[in-house]
């Protein structure tokens, strides 16, 4: 697919000045070679899903972007900033917060601890009372081990400890995966909330209906390439193209 | 005064004295080990000889610089920290991704490289290091005669665990090390240097066994095998514990100098091989340890 039409977006500010642009973008795990050139914007203040089967390669698109696929190779770009070479925490100081597919929720730290553990890295990060707001089960349960906590409530404490750090770019794994349609319709609502308080999230999920409520645009992948891009007000009229790249 | 079993309150009281004494250096050593481990995956079987080196850096403070016991106390364990850093950086660093059977090689031809070289310069008859003139002579306690240096080994092992446990358990640095410990690529993600953190964990390890090192070199004399004496009963210690536990290390080091001690007063027949006999039963019953995360 071509690079220009990845990149269109709903406006001109993705196409002027993104605030990531991924080119070129491969990873292995070992010997397995499993992006193969992966290619797409992010502007500021967008919410960007990556679609697409089990297997495809939106996990490795995030940990390549976050740093933490050793052997990786192409072009990632975060405000200007090439990080192809920057370890993970170079990265994350950058202004990326990573909220991984399953959690990473400290089993040795209290629901407090995990809140606390990522470092303030830009200013303007979410008071912790702002994300109590967010999330008021966690205050409850503030002195509760982390994993203790119901799978909801670890993926608020998940997606609330990167809220602290002044990160820009939010890379969300999975976030509602396994939880209860109420749960999910609560993630929905605070992915919405930190759209418009101006925050720029990249989601991947295999739940296109949820990914439809908060996306702009949603990207396709398919053995390790961006084979699509779809806007989310045209989702509809490609939603069976839609349902035969997921295999739906 | 009252016996106990028929033996006298004195003996009794003496071994469990000499009990909590090697406990204390169980304590330090197996802490040492258990964040070491806890941390970086890597059994360090360097540890003994590193507990070595800090007896033996006290010692040439002492003779070559006439560096007293108390300065020694604070030089020691950085010196010989900084010499695990530097391990760790040349050497250790590059092993993390390989089968922990590799560190452990690795440490343990350090361990006997370290050891060969102090017993060409020094022999293996041991050099005396005096007790400091502050904590010469002792109390008697009535069932019991302490002397105050022992009394001091046990006060400041006993503080010097309390407050590595707090550090870990307790501050911001610990959540970091124990957060560390559990997924360090998350960690990393997340902007925290976890490589220093790891190289400067492997220094503060090392510089408890030379801690403990300068707290033995009064006690026992100072010799190259003072640390391979010591090891292996240290490892047990923590396998008890179980790996990589900081509140087991502390608690089972105490604990199993005191039975070992004990074992001394009841049956002195046992009294080297009772801690390796709990392991074993302890391997069987709870093969995490007594304070392992699976326990």
């Amino acid at each position: 697919m071509a690079e220009a039409q990845l990149a269109a977006t709903p406006s001109a500010v993705a196409a002027d000045a993104p605030l990531l642009k991924v080119r070129g973008l491969e990873a292995w795990y070992g010997e397995s070679h499993v992006l193969h050139g992966i290619d797409f914007d992010v502007a500021p203040g967008e919410v960007v899903t990556l679609l697409g089967r089990n297997g495809a390669g939106k996990t490795t698109t995030l940990r390549s972007i976050i740093g933490i696929m050793q052997k990786r190779r192409g072009s990632i770009a975060f405000d200007g900033v090439e990080t192809i070479r920057l370890p993970s925490r170079a990265i994350a100081r950058l202004g990326i917060g990573y909220c991984p597919e399953e959690r990473g929720i400290f089993s040795s730290l209290s629901v407090h601890e995990n809140l606390l553990l990522p470092p303030q890295v830009k200013p303007g990060g979410l008071s912790v009372e702002q994300i109590f707001e967010l999330f008021p089960n966690l205050k409850e349960r503030l002195a509760s081990q982390g994993t203790k906590l119901s799978g909801g409530e670890q993926q608020m404490l998940a997606i609330g400890r990167i809220l602290r750090t002044g990160a820009r770019l939010l890379l969300l794994d999975e976030p509602t995966e396994g939880l209860a349609p109420v749960i999910v319709e609560q993630i929905g609502r605070t992915i919405a909330r930190l759209k418009q308080e101006g925050f720029t999230i990249i989601l991947v999920e295999q739940n296109f209906r949820f990914a439809s409520t908060v996306a702009d645009r949603h990207y396709v992948v398919e053995q390790g390439k961006v084979v699509d891009m779809i806007p989310n007000a045209e989702l509809d009229a490609n939603i069976d193209k839609l349902h035969a790249y997921l295999g739906v | 005064m009252f016996e106990l079993l028929g033996i006298p309150p004195q003996a009794l009281f003496g071994q469990l004295l000499l009990g909590l004494i090697n406990g204390s250096f169980y304590a330090i050593l197996s802490l040492g080990l258990a964040i070491i481990f806890g941390l970086l995956n890597i059994i360090n079987f360097t540890h003994g000889a590193q507990y070595m080196m800090g007896a033996f850096v006290a010692w040439m403070l002492l003779n070559y610089a006439g560096v007293g016991y108390w300065w020694a106390l604070l030089l020691a364990p950085l010196v010989v920290g900084a010499f695990g850093v530097v391990i760790e950086r040349l050497l250790i660093s590059r092993l993390y991704r390989l089968d922990h059977l590799y560190g452990l090689l690795l440490t343990f031809g350090l361990a006997l490289i370290i050891q060969g070289l102090f017993r060409n310069q020094y022999g293996v008859s041991g050099l005396p290091y005096g007790i400091p003139p502050e904590l010469t002579g002792g109390h008697n306690l009535g069932f019991m005669f302490l002397p105050n240096y022992r009394g001091w080994v046990v006060v400041a092992s006993l503080v010097v665990c309390l407050a590595t446990w707090f550090v870990i358990e307790k501050t911001k640095l610990g959540a970091y090390l124990r957060a560390a410990t559990e997924n360090p690529t998350l960690v990393q993600a997340f902007g925290i240097n976890v490589p220093r953190l790891v190289t400067l964990t492997y220094g503060f390890g090392v510089a408890l066994a030379a801690l403990a090192g300068v707290l033995a070199a009064p006690i026992y004399s100072v010799n190259p095998n003072m640390g391979a004496d010591i090891i292996i009963v240290v490892f047990a210690v923590v396998v008890i514990g179980g790996m990589g536990s900081i509140l087991g290390s502390i608690v089972t080091g105490f604990g199993l100098g005191l039975v070992e001690g004990l074992t001394k007063v009841f049956y002195p027949e046992a009294a080297s091989t009772v801690i390796f006999v709990i392991m074993v039963l302890v391997l069987l019953v709870k093969p995490a340890g007594l304070f392992g995360r699976n326990a």
